[in-house]
This record gives C-alpha cells, structure tokens and sequence, in this order.
C-alpha cells in the first residue's frame, strides 16, 4: 500500500551540496522544497570525536551503507559484471551533507576549453586525433556562461584562494578569503616547479583561511590545520559543507524540509510529466508517493543514472549501436604521480585536505599536443592532507609487504615522503558507460547499476607523459630517490582512486546527444531536472565539485524560471 | 632472525601484554566513572598512563570476544608477530595488542561485513572486481587460522605457533603468493586481510585496544588526536609531539 502525501512545489532526491543549493534558493523563491534523504541527520555536533582514523577512514564510517545498495562492475561487455561488495576504488556518501561532508574541498572551476573540447581539438588538431570511438562533445554552454554561478558558488562556499593561475578562465570577482598558509612542504613545490619554468599558485580551498560569513549569512570558521579533512566532517564547521551553509540556509525559511531514513526507489510518471517519486522509508518499511510540480535528481552520479533507468526515463545507450543516451559517456579520472623520499623529516601529519599547490600548465591544451598522441592532461599539485598512520606506509620499491625491513622502512620513511600527484582527465569512450544490472538487486529489490569500464590507450598515454613529469618536479624539489607511479593497466575497483566519476546522465546542446539540456532540465520531461557530475560529458583534470557546485546553482535558476513558465527552457 | 622468537612461551606472551595492558586506558563509561574519583595530581606527570590522554582509570579488562580456542588465538598472534615484528624500534604486533584488536574487530561489525554487500549469486570473478568471497571476515580469519596450522604441520609435523620464525614466514609467503588452496577464498586475500589489520592494530587509536600505550603512534612519530596545528603549521622544524588519544575528549 502507497501512501500519498500532501504535494509540493519541489522535491529532491539526496541532500548533499545539490539538494542543499537546489533546496535552499527554491526554498528562499518561496517554493515548498522537501529534500529526500535516505540516509541520517548529522552536524558538527557529531564530529567531536571525529580525529580517529581507523573508524573513519578506514571503516568508512560516513559512507554509504553497500549491504543495502552497492554496483555492480565489469571491465568490458565479455566480462561478467560482479558486486562491488565493498567499497574500494571510490567512496560514495551517504546522509545529511553527502560526499559534501567528507569531502577534502579542492574547488575549482573547469577550464574554458573543458566546454567546447570538441570543438576546439577539431579546430586545433584535425577531427582524427581521437579515433571515433572516443565520444567527445562539447558541453552545450560555455565557461562564459556558466562563470556567474560558479561565483556564486564560491561565495556560498567562502573559498579560499589566489588569482594567479594563468590558465583559469575570467574571473568576474576574486575569491572570497585569501589562500592558506604557505608551508615548507608546499614551498619546496613552489620553488621547483618555478625552477622548471611552471607557474605554481594555492589551490582553491575549502578549508577556510579565515572565518567568513556568506551571502546567506551563514558563518564558516577558520581552519585549524587538523589534519583530518577527507573521509572525515569537520568538528570545526572550517570546511564548508552543505550542513553548515545551505542546508541551514534553505531551513530558515521555513520553506524547507528533510525528510531522513527515505530511499527513492522510482521517479512517476504520466505521459511526459513526472507527478512525484515513490520512497521506502527504511525505518518502518512503507511505502510513499511524493507527489511534486517539479523533481530533481541531486543524489550521485550513480544513483541519479539508476533512478532514470529503473523508471523507464530517457532511452537507454546501446554500445553496439551507439543509439541512446542514458549511461553515455561515464568517465573517471587517472592519477599520474611520483613519490620522492627525502632524507629530511617533515610535519607531514599537520595539514588541511586543501592546503596545496598546483600547477596548470600540464592541463587540459595549455600545452601543445601537436607531437602528442593524446589529449588534455591534469592538474599536477603537492598536498599536505594530514598523512596518518595506517593508511600511509611508504616504502621505496624493492621493500618486501611485510616483516622486519617493511616495518623499519615504512616507520623511517612516514615522515620524509612526499609526492607530487595529477588529476588526469578522462576522455568518453563507446565501451564505457552505466546500465542496469540483470541479475543483482538492492534490498529495496531494484535492480542495481551496472559500471562497465576500463582505462582507454588515450588513458595510458596521458598517465604516462604525466607521471615522467611528476618525477621530474619531484626530483627537482630534492628527494633522494623518487619513484614514479606505475604504468596503468586495467581498471582496478579494489584499491582507493579518487571519487570523481563522471557522466551517464550528461548535459549537452542536442536531445540526440544528451540527457538534459544546459538547465540540466531532462530533455523528454520537461519538470524533471537532473544534476551531478553525471552532467560532465568528460572528466576534466581537476576535482569536479566546483563545476558541479556552479551546474546546481544554473539549475536552480531554471527551476524557479520554470515554475512562472512551464515549457523547455531553451 | 628467528632466534629471539624462537623460546616464546604462552606465559611469556601472557606477560607481555600483561605489562602493557597495566599501562592500557579504556574510555567510554568505565574511564569516565573512575577519572571523576581520580585527583589531577594523581594523574599529571605520572606517565603511567598515556593513551587515555593522560589519566589514570585503573584496571583494564582485556579479554577475547571472539576466538574461543587457545591456539587459533596463539596463531593469530605468531603470525601477525612475524608480519609486524619487535625490533629496536620498539613493540611488534604482539607488544600492540594487534591480537586482542582482531579478535574484538571480528566480533563485531568488521568480522560480520555489516556494511559490505553479501548477497549472491557468488562467481570467482576477475581480480579487478575484488572481494566475491560468500565468506565473512570472521569465517575468512578463522579458516586461515586453520589453514596455516594445517600447513606448518604438513610441512614439519608440528603446529604454527611451534615453528622457527623462518619456517613461519616461508608459510605466509605461501599463502601470499596464493599457493595454498582455500575453500570460498583465496589464500593471498586472506593474507592481504591479515597483513590490513595487522597494521589497523599497530596504528589504530588504542581505544579499539591495539596501538597500546601508543607505542605504534611513538615509532612512526604520528601525535594521533591533536585539536589543531594552526600554530606549528608554517614551522620548517620538525616537530615530535607527545600523542593523544581521541579517548582524551571524553575526560
């Protein structure tokens, strides 16, 4: 038996950073927002205890819950897709603030080129410099236009940063507080990548560098340099997250509400409208219909494509054809990198999971690809996170895993490794993309998302010029021996990589080659809007929630233009 | 490289972690009613007593929570001994409290994969895919726990904990290099398992009763639960700070 509930304007599906923006500028619109959230309430209260790194960053404490839910992976169509029964490779968040929470707060804005990328390599390099079976395709809105909402983003966020990246796109405004401490650790990168002709500068933060008060008046605290950032809340509220801005932002008007412990297992549907969504709530067991003028899909990237399979929204992408859209185009990143052991010791356990410094100058085409067998490339950055003790066990190559010289080397080397790690960027490819899974279900008894996926030869090479790099600029900063990272192979689900997927529900200009219009407005129907990195049409060299922060502010602005005047808003 | 290990009884092992669990604070409720009896002066400049943060709470009830048997349990130990050894630096697994930490891990949320998705169907799979087992961690621990025994007695007709150091390694190579034959496991995942919470138990805040007295922390030179660093961040001094337990900010 379904319950109905009382309508409303708007209705969300996930509260972190995109249903917190979504929920608060509808909310501040005066429109009636509920945001449904499947996991708990949590806040800086919670994070008192929060400096323990077994049960955070090893337990996983803050992520989500696979018993209930998990994907299932593949590297290619041969293969047969198996559970992802524990988490690895990424770290999907669950309850009140998302991955917003335990997030490290790298914010940036991805580069003009990102958004006309085919155009632009077309122009540059001639329309085969990717075979055909990479997907690329320009976003359907330039860094331009999209430059006003990630200002306003950056505000909300009060980041903290330097204007001095010569590669970044225009800045209509400067960031909002000033960039971090500049520590040893990040000088000795500053001074060797000025050695080798870079041009490094502070990485934009959301680890604040002094207490701000946003536009919403919601007040951020200074960061303390703990040392405890991702996988981990903040006990200070000095990292923005979602539960400290826009959450409160939206409840204050008294327009808003979370509704916790509620799963979202189907969005409705009559003819080309979406009437509400359907929920489980996981306490009790029953089952209730939402009903909403307006729907929007703000979980992640996996859910938000999920949600859209198992209810039968958009056509499906078919590899072997190419035809269909949902499930194109999921990328991911590759992480080119070196590792330098000095003979020096340093504070590498201080830190803030944004204290860094970057240099732009190996990403996307600020560089000549014309002799290269590739494109893009990455933000290459020295970071000092706060290194903790079971986690990082660094030994030089030729160590064994274990016994007397694996316990000496890695006790001896803790405090005098650093390393020097790219986002490499992740081109679309037609062997890459999400579906539903055939056989395996989530306790809620839908299907579960299928991930096929593998590194591409446009991967491999890109990694490879990369990490010579790395090294270099490792070596030039003095280790006594620098080890570069392997070469990549196949795609591994196991070890830790990063949390940047990307893709399956992307925006573009065309309904032939897109989910959802540059309002992020789903091209068939036209009050449902669906928001995440899921938009990205391929993965930049940079974290993605800046860009992502920018698309939800855009979306929201569609949402209230669209709730005066029904209809596509482009 | 064996020979140090060679005459270590179970009453020495006893001792062992009998002298560090007399120096072990718990936190939660026990810590919290004892230390309100407890004057500061009893507790400031005393050393006894670091891994509270500090204070001193009395006796500590170590125990088992989920090995039942003598010799899985002694296994155990030797194994994680030999991948986490005593040296100069200071205390081996066995010295942290590494034993006690797997056992009271495996009786809890980490043994029974409460978070881990467990439903079948069950397939091999390729390495890429990961963790396929319909095991638990706990039937993995104790079927490996097994595993080895039965191993050191095929090849030398006598038990694990019995074996020269050498002989024990030669035994949890095997089992790395996937050697050994597991049923609803391979060998080399369970020596991975044991080789995480090895090194989860050395480095673990010592409130999940590994890492005691912080004697992990004091090797590697990790201060474990600091408020902030906002005053020593821009230093270029290294600096070795004293360490904290998160069980500190319950006092």
């Amino acid at each position: 038996m379904v319950k109905t509930l009382d309508k409303v304007d708007v209705v969300t599906v996930g509260v972190g950073w995109l249903g917190g923006i979504i929920g608060a500028e509808c909310a501040k619109a005066g429109m009636k927002v509920v945001g449904i959230e499947r996991g708990k309430e949590r806040s800086t209260a919670d994070y008192l205890r929060v400096h323990d790194e077994y049960r955070y960053a090893i337990r996983y404490e803050l992520m989500q819950d696979l018993s209930k839910e998990t994907i299932t992976f593949r590297n290619s169509r041969k293969m047969r897709a198996l559970p992802m029964r524990q988490m690895g490779s990424f770290l999907l968040g669950e309850g009140l603030g998302g991955s917003g929470t335990h997030w490290n707060g790298h914010t940036w804005r991805f580069l003009p080129y990102d958004f006309n990328i085919k155009t632009l390599t077309d122009e540059k390099y001639g329309k085969d410099k990717l075979s055909a079976d990479y997907l690329l395709q320009d976003w359907g809105i330039t860094y331009d236009e999209l430059e006003p909402y990630f200002d306003k983003f950056e505000k909300t966020a009060g980041i903290s940063g330097e204007d001095k990246n010569p590669f970044a796109g225009k800045r209509a405004n400067g960031f909002p507080t000033p960039p971090m401490v500049k520590t040893p650790i990040l000088k000795k990168f500053e001074k060797a990548t000025s050695d080798l002709g870079y041009t490094p500068f502070m990485l934009p933060s959301a680890n604040l560098s002094e207490s701000y008060k946003n536009p919403d008046g919601q007040t951020i605290a200074a960061c303390q340099y703990c040392g405890f950032c991702e996988r981990f809340g903040c006990e200070y509220g000095a990292k923005t997250s979602p539960e400290i801005t826009v959450i409160p932002t939206a409840l204050k008007t008294g327009n808003y509400e979370v509704r916790f412990h509620a799963n979202v297992v189907e969005v409705m549907k009559e003819g080309n409208k979406t009437t509400g969504v359907r929920y489980i709530d996981t306490q009790s067991g029953e089952e209730f219909f939402q009903p909403a003028d307006v729907v929007v899909l703000t979980s992640y990237v996996m859910n938000n494509a999920k949600l859209l399979m198992v209810s039968g929204i958009g056509e499906m992408y078919d590899p072997e054809t190419g035809k269909g859209t949902l499930g194109k185009n999921y990328a991911y990143q590759v992480l080119p990198g070196a590792t330098g052991f000095f003979d020096e010791q340093m504070n590498v356990f201080m830190g803030a999971g944004s204290l860094g410094m970057t240099i732009d100058d190996l990403n996307g085409d600020n560089y000549d690809h014309s002799e290269l067998d590739f494109i893009h490339g990455a933000s290459m950055s020295i970071t000092q996170t706060g290194v903790r003790p079971i986690q990082s066990n660094p030994v030089p190559a030729d160590t064994p895993a274990w016994g007397p010289e694996f316990k000496k080397a890695s006790i001896h080397n803790y405090s005098r490794t650093l390393s020097v790690g790219g986002q490499g960027a992740s081109m679309p490819h037609k062997e890459n993309f999400l579906s539903l899974d055939p056989d395996y279900k989530d306790v809620y008894g839908v299907p579960l998302l299928q991930l096929t996926y593998n590194f591409t030869e446009q991967d491999r090479k890109l990694h490879k010029y990369l990490t010579e790099k790395a090294a270099t600029i490792m070596k030039e900063m003095g280790a006594k021996t620098v080890m570069a990272g392997n070469p990549i192979s196949d795609y591994d689900i196991v070890p830790y990589q990063t949390t940047h997927n990307t893709g399956g529900t992307i925006m573009g200009a065309s309904p032939e080659n897109s989910v959802v219009n540059n309002f992020l407005q789903h091209w068939e129907v036209e009050n449902l809007f669906v928001v995440g990195a899921g938009n990205f049409p391929h993965n930049g060299g940079y974290n993605p929630t800046g860009t992502v922060g920018a698309l939800a502010y855009r979306a929201a602005e569609g949402i209230i233009k669209y709730s005066k005047a029904e209809g596509s808003l482009v | 490289m064996s020979k140090d290990k060679k005459g270590l009884s179970r009453r020495d092992f006893l001792k062992t972690t009998g002298i560090a669990t007399g120096a072990l604070i718990g936190g939660g409720v026990l810590g919290s009613l004892i230390t309100q009896n407890a004057t500061k002066d009893d507790v400031a400049g005393t050393g006894k007593n670091e891994a509270g943060g500090g204070e001193y709470v009395g006796e500590v009830f170590r125990g088992r929570m989920f090995f039942t048997n003598e010799n899985e349990f002694k296994v155990l130990s030797e194994a994680v001994e030999r991948i986490f050894p005593e040296d100069e630096l200071g205390p081996g697994a066995i010295g942290l409290g590494v034993p006690y930490f797997i056992d009271n891990q495996l009786a809890g949320n980490y043994g029974s994969n409460a978070k881990e998705y467990m439903q079948g169907p069950f397939f091999a799979g390729e390495s890429t895919q990961g963790y396929q087992s319909r095991l638990t961690r706990a039937e993995i621990f104790r079927s490996g726990i097994a595993k080895m025994d039965e191993e050191a007695k095929k090849r030398y007709d006598t038990g694990f904990a019995a074996l020269e150091g050498d002989q024990k390694d030669e035994i949890i190579t095997a089992f790395q290099k996937n050697e050994i034959n597991m049923k609803g496991v391979a060998s080399e995942f369970y020596f991975k398992l044991l080789r995480q919470a090895t090194l989860e138990g050395a480095y673990a805040d010592p409130i999940y009763n590994g890492n005691i007295n912080m004697e992990g922390w004091k090797m590697k030179g990790f201060p474990g639960h600091q408020m902030a660093y906002i005053k020593e961040i821009e230093t270029d001094k290294y600096m070795n700070i004293k360490p904290k337990s998160i069980s500190s900010m319950e006092h």
